[in-house]
Formats: structure tokens, sequence, C-alpha cells
């Protein structure tokens, strides 16, 4: 009989129960990973005890000793731990202007691959391909070697930009904007702008919900806001903000803002590496939003600006965002390379503190939780947004 | 020009892809309420003359008049063109993050400027007659190819076009599938809108279309009524094509 092959479902002794396996497998999984970490920690406290060290993070109140030469206002006396601190702000520093800046060049090479310029094309091809493929401490390097502290003129002899920007081995100098003395009369305006525009943004969009109509009511919120800070920056006595050109004095520029030679090649050298990715994101982006989409969008009589803002960048975006976060974190994780250039962050001056005290084990862990915790925040806004973006399926 | 002579006319419409001559001099005329299908084998230029009625291709030489405006590189033609003409595709192409009510709302909305709940009630109304109300608010991806492509055909009345067009309409779909696409196809001819059909349900053909018109080298081979067509075709490749389609 063929029936009595078929064994029945409460005979499966549990070592084939496939149930029972799967649990039984994370069950052995975790206890390798926290016996693992349980002879970590017992290996690090017995060595401690043999070197009659102690954990303690009672180094950080001690005098640093050290000078950084850009960031917060700093002084080689104050303590370790605000020293460290000026090292997380320059890190942020470097990660956010990096990242906006390198949004933009990866945005426009992205698209520029795209074009039917064939030269366009070709150029965009070009930089993906070489700056993609060589390692980000070689062209860091080049930044700073070849191209900051080599290729660029002393200060004397400058190379001067349009715009009043100058080129030299000591760093760019760029104009700047200051605030002037009136600046407190006009920042009235810019809170009373800020208030009547966010409230003209609620009303419109209230409104527009009442009315049942389409429309951006950010672009009238905006309007209104510019209008408020044009009105404010006539009618305040003296202009609120003073442009500062940089002047050669006798031996150095004075006046605009100063980029450093370690800041300057550590930007830029980020920048166009993640870019390179980035711009890759895109092109993906873009073209996996089949061209019927667009079609049939136009063919309902969509506008082209309201087929890209509906159709083209909703799409787009949920495929682009997952990827492009990466990059941003790959970027503020790669600016630890700021130590071979001499860039103050917070793996050179958390380095430059353990070498000083020996409390290797607690700077260490540190600096990974000063990242860990920058990168686990950078995530959660992005998770956000991307879940927020997310296709229904199924 | 009056509307007379026709809603949709042809005279000599020729198109190249390079060096490819995909419509070699197309000339016909439709009528209002006229419902046309156009067959023929793949390559042969049908799929590229429908979609220049609402340049979505552009034709090189020749003149294409729809409703008594003549498509020309002004914008302003397109665009209101674009709104007298409905167009449903092959890949169905809807959008994929919005709901089924959306995608019909969605031009309503902001083309037309209809109050939203006036957008959504028509459009509810839509999927009505295509027999899909109750999957108004679910994404594309939850719906069958079938019920894709009514919401598609929805979507495309939403904007209460004058002519609608079908570009294979039926080829992407499952069998059991077909027939819910059809019905609603011959229910919309009934209603007596214009309608251009590219299709090979050849049943559909004999039995809804005012003409057919067979498609061969970029050329307009025959144009005959079904009766005609499938029972006395003129030509000798119309007869090749008949014998190929119909007797496996």
């Amino acid at each position: 009989m063929l029936s009595k092959k078929v064994s029945s479902s409460h005979s499966v002794p549990f070592w084939r129960d496939v149930r029972v396996l799967r649990v039984m497998g994370q069950v052995v999984f975790l206890v390798i990973i926290a016996a693992g970490i349980l002879w970590l920690l017992n290996n690090l406290q017995v060595n401690l005890r043999a070197c009659g060290l102690r954990i303690s993070f009672n180094f950080l109140r001690n005098t640093a000793g050290f000078p950084i030469s850009e960031g917060l206002r700093y002084n080689p006396t104050d303590v370790h731990g605000y020293a460290f601190w000026v090292g997380i702000v320059n890190t942020i520093r470097i990660s956010l202007i990096g990242i906006a800046l390198t949004t933009i060049i990866g945005t426009v090479v992205g698209i520029a691959r795209l074009s039917s310029n064939w030269l366009v094309k070709k150029l965009a091809g070009l930089y993906v391909e070489v700056v993609r493929n060589i390692p980000l401490l070689v062209q860091l390097f080049f930044w700073y070697f070849a191209v900051m502290l080599t290729a660029l003129p002393m200060v004397k002899n400058s190379i001067r930009l349009p715009g009043s920007i100058y080129l030299t081995r000591r760093g760019v100098y760029l104009p700047w904007i200051t605030l002037a003395e009136s600046f407190g009369t006009w920042a009235w305006y810019i809170i009373g702008g800020l208030v009547v525009a966010i409230a003209v943004y609620v009303f419109r969009r209230i409104q527009l919900k009442r009315a049942e109509r389409p429309g951006f009511p950010i672009i009238w919120a905006g309007t209104i806001l510019i209008l408020i800070l044009g009105a404010g920056w006539f009618l305040t006595p003296g202009n609120p903000l003073a442009l500062t050109i940089p002047v050669l004095k006798r031996f150095n520029f004075e006046g605009g803002l100063w980029l450093s030679t370690s800041f300057t090649s550590l930007l830029i050298g980020l920048s166009v590496y993640t870019g390179a990715f980035i711009a890759e994101i895109v092109r993906a982006g873009i073209l996996a939003i089949s061209r019927g989409q667009t079609e049939a969008a136009r063919a309902v009589g969509l506008k082209k600006a309201h087929v890209l803002r509906l159709v083209v960048l909703p799409q787009a975006l949920r495929v682009i965002i997952p990827p492009l976060a990466s990059q941003y974190l790959n970027l503020t994780k790669n600016s630890s390379l700021a130590i071979l250039i001499g860039y103050y962050d917070l793996m050179n001056v958390g380095t430059t503190i353990f070498n000083q005290t020996g409390r290797a084990v607690e700077m260490i862990m540190l600096i990974m939780a000063s990242y860990l915790t920058m990168s686990l925040l950078t995530s959660l806004l992005m998770n956000y947004y991307n879940r927020r973006m997310k296709l229904v399926e199924r | 020009m009056t509307n007379d002579e026709g809603i949709i006319i042809y005279r000599d419409v020729h198109k190249w892809y390079g060096d490819f001559h995909v419509l070699r001099g197309i000339t016909f005329t439709m009528q209002k309420g006229e419902v046309v299908v156009i067959c023929g084998p793949s390559g042969s230029g049908k799929s590229t003359c429908i979609r220049t009625i609402n340049r979505l291709e552009e034709h090189q030489r020749g003149q294409i008049i729809v409703d008594g405006i003549e498509l020309t590189n002004d914008l302003r033609n397109i665009e209101a063109i674009r709104r007298e003409v409905g167009i449903v595709f092959q890949q169905f192409n809807l959008f994929p993050h919005l709901t089924a009510l959306q995608n019909v709302s969605l031009a309503p909305f902001w083309v037309l400027k209809m109050r939203k709940s006036k957008a959504e009630e028509a459009a509810m109304k839509l999927l009505e007659r295509v027999g899909i109300p109750e999957q108004a608010q679910k994404y594309p991806a939850q719906l069958s190819g079938g019920q894709q492509q009514r919401v598609a055909i929805a979507r495309a009345l939403a904007m209460t076009p004058k002519i609608m067009l079908f570009d294979e309409p039926t080829s992407a779909l499952d069998p059991e599938m077909i027939k819910e696409v059809l019905d609603v196809m011959r229910n919309l001819a009934r209603s007596g809108m214009t309608m251009i059909v590219i299709t090979h349900e050849m049943g559909f053909a004999r039995e809804v279309a005012d003409r057919i018109i067979f498609f061969d080298y970029g050329q307009l081979v025959e144009e005959n009524t079904p009766e005609e067509f499938f029972h006395n075709p003129k030509h000798e490749r119309t007869k090749l094509f008949l014998s190929q389609i119909l007797d496996y």
C-alpha cells in the first residue's frame, strides 16, 4: 500500500524538525557570541590588572597641553575632555559641509552621465571611473601634498579667482559675511519673518485643503519671508550684514574666511571621492524609472515640472535614498583619515590624547562611541525618511 | 480647417529613427465616434503611428490634425491635444507610488484644477465604470494585470478625452484577464467614443471595429470594413498575415 509510506507529522524526531532546528540555530549562535564577548572582557580585565591599570575617565579633566590650530576657541591649557570636544565639532563640520558638497557633485555628475551631449557624458564617465578606482588616501595625499602644498603659490603670489577668492599654499581665503552692529535689529525681522512665514504656510495649507486645490504652500511662505527680510534690510539703519574681503597685508591675508590647507584638501578629497559613488547612485535611480512613467504622465497632460515632482522624484528617491545614506556614513567615517594630513578631527585629537596619557582603551572606546553616535543619528534620520517614501507592495 | 473633414487627419506622415524609415507616408482620416482597429506584424510602425497623435513620438514630415488643432512644435498645441487624447499602454504604466484612486484623480486635480473631492468622486465613478470600485485604495502592485489595465483606462478617461488610443492593451495580460479588459473597451465603443485600437484580438476587431487598417513596413496596406477584411482581403500581404494569426 502506498499510503503506508506517508509518515505522520507527529513522529518527527526533534533533530529533523525544521521548526526546532530554526530556533536551535539562533540559540547556538547567541551563545557563541555571548561567550566570545565575555572572554574578551575577561581578557581585558586580567591584562589591565596585570599592568596595574584600571578603566577610568578621570584623565579627561587633566590639562591637554597640546595646540589645536582650528575649530572652536581653544587653549592648550584647556582639559582633555574639551580638546576632544573640539575634535568632535571639527569632524561634524567637515562631515556636514562634505555631505552638502558631495551631494551637489554627485547629482550633477550623475545627471551629466545621462546627458545626450557626447562630451559631457564622456567627461562625467571619466571622472567616475578615475576617482572611484584610486584609493581615498592616495587622493587625499594628492590634494594635500601635490595640489595644496606644491602646485599652489606662496601667499605673496597667490592665485586670485573671480570674487576675491585667493588660493595659496597656506590655505584658501574667501570673502565672508560678518554680522554688523545693526544685525541685532535685523534679527527681529528674521524671527518675525519666520513666524509669519510659518503662519502663512499653515494657513495656506489649510486653505488649500479646504478648497481642495493643488499647490505648493512652501512657495508662498518663502516669498513672504524674503519680502519681510528685504523690507527689514531697508528699514534697518546701516547694513546688518557686512562682507569682509580678504586683503593681502605684509605677511598674510586679513579679513574674509580662511580655510586651512588640511581642511581644504580633506573637504575636496572626501567630496570628490564620495561624489563619484553618489553619481552612480543618482544615475541608477533615474534609470530605474521606466520611460513609460514619464510618457503616461505627459499623456494625461501634466506639465514637465509636475511630472518631475509628482511622478519621477517620488519614485527615484525611493531607489536613491538607502545607498545615499550609506555614502553619507562613509564620508563621515572616512573623515578619520584627516589624521594623515593634519586636520584636527576627533580621531586626530583622540589619538593625540591617548599618546599623551596612555589611556588607549578608554580613548578608543570614546572615539568609537562618537562615530557610532553620529552614524546612528544619520541612519535614524535617513531610515525615517526612507520609510516615508517606501512603496506599498503586496 | 473644419471638423467636418474628420477628428483625426493624417496627410502623408513620415518618420525616421536615424536611418530607419518607420512611417512611410501615412494618410488616413477618422470621423467622430468611429472605432478603428489597427493590426499588422510587430515592427510595422503601428504603435509609432498612434503615438504620434499625442506627440509621444514626433513626426518629421506631413501633417497631423487632431480635432482641428495641428500638431506642430508649439507646446500649447501639444498640451491642448494631450488633454483631448487619452492613451492606454501595453505595459499599463500606472504610477506605482499612488493608489488606484490617486492614479485616476491625479491629472484632473493638477491639470483640470478640479476640487479634490470632485476629482475623487469622478475617479470613483470611473472605477465603477470599469468594474473595480472595491480596489480604489489599493496600490498597482496589489492588483492583477487585468485590474491594472482597467485602472489605466479609467485614468485616461478621467481627462474626459474625445479620442482614446489603445496600444496593444491586452498583449501583456494572462488569457483569463483579456476578456475583462475587452469588455470595458466594448462598452466604451458603444458609448460613442472615438477609438483607435492596436490589437491582435481578431474577435474583438470583427465585433467592435467600424474599420480595420492593416499596417506593414510603415505603410498603410489595406483599409477595409471588418466583413471585407476577414472574408475578402484585397492584398496578398493581408492574406498572409491573416492566415498566420488565424490558423494556429
